[in-house]
């Protein structure tokens, strides 16, 4: 498992690997979010935690084409269904290494980002813990639909289309904690269903990626 | 240590294309399989290897047992030869590559990025990547293809030392590789009327 993840890693970082792929967008959204809106800084933060959590949901579902198709193509799926590790532990290493290489940079960047949007001071902390407990369900998500639709050519808009309401409920409370941290409201309940729908994901969505995987490389 | 198929039917997008296979390959032997393009020499591979379920039909002794090497070389290009040997290891809880390195004669593209390689020398690795994982029976489709005279020998002589050591290996292949001993199945009049089987889609989302 290990040896999977280093691998991943290491492939996500050398060159045509697609790490900053995510960022790069995330970046490029949250810049241009204020010339689109207007300079007006009392708008601007009161949407800040919903555009940033918006930018790192579009991030991710960005790279996730990219999750299995690269390793369905040259093979390495039907090899990988073949050994020792159960496929179950394989996906669930390969959405780890999603959410290292696209979730992390995205949790590490959005501070800084925060403050192009004028995010009010009090909210920075609650935006990061948010997208710490949230960004790894995305990751989970998209993997499962990444194995659904892994043997189907140019498979990217229908996992787009599968992906996009299982990601609604985490954008929803997501958002919702940073907005009311941002705004001093009381944050646990959103941030409870956040780490509900991630521990969730987590737990549940390996079997199902598996699974899904099995009728699709057969 | 043997592998046993009782009357197997295989189907190809939901059509079977095999059926009644019925073999078994025990430890030190081979077994070439023959027949025309798509008469299901593949299908029949991937169903050993578990990649698929059979249609009908029984086959023992392929669990945790059985290492494949399909059309792919499941190599990635941005790692070196030795990197992607290094990972199959890993993956099946081993370390060393050096035999494997030395058989397939690839010691000096050790280091190269598998995307930098022939199509040849792409083919080598992969077959090198049977010898790391272990499993002691070798399933393979098609291996010779892009080979030329010498690795096609470098891969005979890596076959034969395998089968030696009690290993076993089923291949489908249109060349003769020198294994004189090899069983040979030829699949034609095993193929399946399209009709045979009712209910054999299987397809999952229609």
């Amino acid at each position: 498992m290990i040896a999977l993840l280093i691998r991943d890693l290491r492939l996500a970082f050398r060159a045509g690997g697609g790490f900053g792929l995510g960022l790069a967008f995330f970046l490029i959204l949250v810049v241009l979010v204020p010339f689109s809106v207007g300079p007006q800084s009392a708008l601007l933060s009161s949407i800040a935690p919903g555009v940033l959590w918006l930018g790192a949901l579009l991030a991710c579902l960005l790279s996730l084409d990219r999750l299995l198709a690269l390793d369905f193509e040259d093979g390495t799926l039907d090899v990988l269904a073949s050994a020792p590790l159960p496929l179950e532990a394989a996906l669930a290493v390969k959405g780890f290494a999603h959410w290292i290489t696209t979730g992390l940079p995205l949790v590490i960047a959005a501070p800084f980002l925060g403050v192009l949007l004028n995010l009010p001071p009090e909210g920075f902390g609650w935006l990061v813990i948010s997208l710490m407990l949230g960004t790894p369900a995305l990751s989970m998500i998209g993997c499962f639909g990444a194995a659904l639709t892994v043997g189907i050519k140019r498979g990217g808009l229908l996992m787009s289309l599968l992906v996009l309401p299982l990601y609604v409920p985490t954008l929803i409370f997501g958002a919702e904690a940073a907005r009311r941290g941002a705004i001093g409201m009381d944050v646990e309940t959103p941030l409870f269903l956040l780490a509900g729908i991630s521990l969730g994901s987590l737990a549940l969505l390996p079997f199902a990626a598996a699974a899904a995987l099995r009728m699709t490389i057969r | 240590m043997e592998l046993r198929l009782s009357d197997i039917a295989v189907a190809r997008g939901g059509v079977p294309v095999l059926s009644g296979v019925s073999f078994t390959l025990t430890a030190g032997a081979a077994m070439i399989l023959r027949g025309p393009n798509g008469s299901g020499k593949t299908t029949l591979l991937r169903t050993i290897v578990g990649l698929q379920p059979p249609l009908a039909g029984k086959i023992e002794g392929a669990a945790d047992t059985v290492a494949y090497a399909g059309h792919a070389d499941g190599l990635k290009a941005m790692l070196s030869v030795a990197e992607n040997l290094t990972f199959w290891a890993a993956v099946y809880g081993r370390r060393d590559i050096d035999a494997a390195l030395e058989a397939y004669a690839l010691a000096p593209l050790a280091d190269r990025l598998a995307g930098t390689l022939s199509a040849g020398q792409k083919r080598r690795a992969g077959l090198a990547r049977l010898m790391v994982t272990g499993r002691p029976i070798w399933v393979l489709d098609e291996p010779t293809v892009s080979l030329d005279v010498d690795a096609v020998k470098l891969f005979a002589d890596a076959v034969r030392a395998h089968l030696r050591a009690g290993g076993m290996a089923l291949l489908a292949t249109h060349i003769d590789l020198g294994l004189t001993d090899a069983q040979v199945l030829d699949v034609t009049p095993l193929r399946a009327a399209p009709t045979a089987l009712h209910g054999a889609s299987d397809e999952a989302f229609l």
